[in-house]
């Protein structure tokens, strides 16, 4: 018996989730005396699929001829590999949720997403999930023999556990039913729902050209850019930056909002947030009800100096 | 054409989020329900092709009476027909089958749900609608185009945009660029007025089979007081943050 995971890969490459979600399988894999099944898709090379192993993935399958946006035929192998086992677990990518329910309804299993807490008994599934927009955690139950869940990002450690593995490779091909007539990747950008830190600004930045000191500032600490919702609304930055209630739900390690009221939209989708800092004109600013450390201050006296401190530590 | 949009009945965004019976369910008491806010991108692009291409749409939802007033604003934004499946949602699974029950005997050319609800938010419904219809599925959908037989797509995925075609019959999951926020429709007193002549349906359920179960919930934990730091002594703050919270 085994542990199904779903390891997608970034052409060719993983990344942290992927292996979050490796370690997750592991932890449960170990209190229940079962192996890892790590299922990935897309062309790989082995040195790359050798690295699941790092994190306990003992049986490695590996698809290269299946492209992962053929949600459909994925989910197929998913399921078809998932024979010896009740368990399937994915992380919260825009890939594996288009997978992941399908997976659910072929294996006649419960889903449950956004899950933020461990399975301690295998046979009595019960878990914690983020829902109303992080303002409150559900705990749930699996009543159905299968389960198929998917992670939420940053939620889980990732801890080294060398194991001995064999890869499979498979040539299957399978038809698609949706076909994919361009993409347009922002290369070398730091995802924002799997960055670590994240700087976000919002309308107290006065305009789009302000933006030059808020991506320096991302830059010294290796971190994404966000914004708020009526920033994205105007078009200063896109859609895809907007965090919130009604955008993207992160969870960093750190969250710096500058010239942002912090209204309750706005904090739902980043209360997750380890730690929260504030820098705002206005001392009154709902962030600072949120936030760990404040500044109150002007953003254009504020980030510069930011700035010039990081740069300080990150020469020495 | 036909369009059927699925509607999810949430909490307002400014609702404070508690709960009762000992936290296992979502005290309504004195909030305020609103379409949800990933269907109303939906709802608006349908109206819009509508009115380009003469296509009828109808809005589903599962729930009991006490969602129908979020149902008579779909209609008075314009949507042709409500049907309301009468049935508490028990988890994505449960409600997801209901309205493929409801599709598989009433064809629909394009299903539109939200990409996910801002209350529950499991994002499931869609994709698992499409996998009982076996239809083709295009989750996070910030672009849809319809040329003659040509559909257009484009969805959000991690870090960039995907442009997709593909055949209707098909089922998306929405969100904001399929139409801006600008485009979003408010109800004017005549469509009100013509909402309450529109027929909402009510269907009973054809199950009650669900695969998960919530148990309670919990607020999380509060957090201890801001630090403030005087805006002259930066380097306190990246000391902070090196050294005691160890987060940079
Ligand atoms: C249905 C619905 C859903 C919503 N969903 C979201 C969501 O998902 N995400 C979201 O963000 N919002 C959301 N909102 C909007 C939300 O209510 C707020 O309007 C929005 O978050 C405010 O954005 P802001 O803080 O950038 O702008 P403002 O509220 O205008 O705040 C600007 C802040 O900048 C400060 N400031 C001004 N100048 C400076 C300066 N020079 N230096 C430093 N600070 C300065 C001001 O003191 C102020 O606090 C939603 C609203 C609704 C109704």
């Amino acid at each position: 018996m085994s542990i199904t995971v779903y390891t997608e890969n970034w052409e060719g490459k993983f990344r942290k989730s992927t292996f979050e979600a490796v370690c997750y399988a592991k932890k449960i894999a170990d209190i229940s005396n079962k192996e890892v099944k790590a299922i990935s898709i897309g062309e790989i090379d082995e040195n790359e699929l050798k690295k699941l192993s790092n994190f306990g993935a003992n049986t490695i399958v590996s698809y290269p001829k299946i492209k992962k946006n053929n949600e459909k035929g994925v989910a197929t192998i998913i399921k078809n590999e998932s024979e010896n086992s009740n368990l399937i677990i994915f992380s919260n990518t825009f890939n594996a949720k288009s997978i992941a329910p399908r997976v659910s309804v072929k294996l006649n299993a419960g889903l449950i997403t956004n899950v933020i807490s461990e399975i301690n008994d295998l046979e009595n599934i019960s878990v914690k999930r983020q829902s109303f927009s992080s303002k409150a955690i559900e705990s749930i139950r699996l009543k159905s023999n299968c389960g198929v869940i998917t992670i939420s990002p940053n939620a889980f450690n990732v801890t080294e556990n060398v194991v001995s593995f064999n890869i499979e490779v498979k040539a299957n091909e399978l038809d698609s039913n949706i076909s994919i007539t361009g993409k347009d990747v922002n290369k070398g950008k730091i995802s924002l729902s799997e960055a670590e830190v994240v700087v976000s600004a919002g309308r107290g930045l006065k305009g789009p050209e302000n933006w030059n000191m808020i991506e320096e500032l991302a830059d010294c600490l290796g971190a994404a850019t966000a914004c708020s919702k009526p920033v994205s609304d105007i078009g200063w930055r896109p859609h895809s930056e907007h965090v919130g209630q009604t955008g993207k739900a992160i969870a960093p390690n750190l969250y710096i909002a500058i010239g942002i009221s912090g209204a309750i939209q706005h904090l739902a989708g980043v209360n997750s947030s380890k730690i929260m800092v504030a820098i705002n004109t206005d001392p009154e600013a709902p962030f600072f009800k949120a936030a760990d450390y404040g500044i109150v201050g002007d953003a254009f006296n504020v980030v510069p100096k930011l700035i010039d401190e990081l740069k300080k530590i990150n020469n020495n | 054409m036909n369009i059927l949009v699925c509607i999810s009945s949430v909490p307002d965004t400014t609702s404070k989020i508690n709960f009762t019976e000992n936290n296992t369910k979502f005290d309504k008491n004195g909030i305020q329900f609103v379409i949800n806010p990933y269907d109303e991108f939906g709802l608006t692009k349908a109206i819009m092709l509508k009115e380009k291409l003469q296509a009828n749409v109808s809005v589903i939802t599962v729930g009991d009476a006490s969602v129908e007033p979020v149902m008579r604003k779909a209609l008075a934004i314009g949507a042709d027909k409500a049907v309301r499946i009468n049935m508490q949602p028990m988890d994505s699974f449960s409600t997801a089958n209901e309205i493929a029950s409801y599709v598989k005997q009433n064809k629909y050319d394009i299903i539109i749900a939200g990409k996910e609800s801002s209350d529950y938010n499991s994002g499931a419904v869609p994709g698992i609608i499409s996998e009982i219809l076996d239809i083709p599925f295009v989750n996070a959908c910030n672009g849809l185009n319809i040329e003659g037989e040509e559909i257009n797509l484009s969805r959000e995925i991690d870090g960039g945009i995907e442009k997709i075609q593909t055949k209707i019959p098909l089922i998306i999951g929405g969100q904001k660029g399929l139409v801006e926020e600008s485009e979003l429709k408010i109800p004017n007193m005549r469509g009100i007025m013509t909402a309450r002549t529109k027929p909402l349906e009510v269907i009973e359920a054809t199950t009650t089979n669900h695969l998960t179960e919530s148990i309670e919930f919990e607020k999380p934990s509060v957090k201890g007081e801001c630090k403030m730091i005087d805006e002259n002594n930066i380097s306190e703050l990246v000391n902070e943050l090196q050294n005691v919270t160890k987060v940079i």
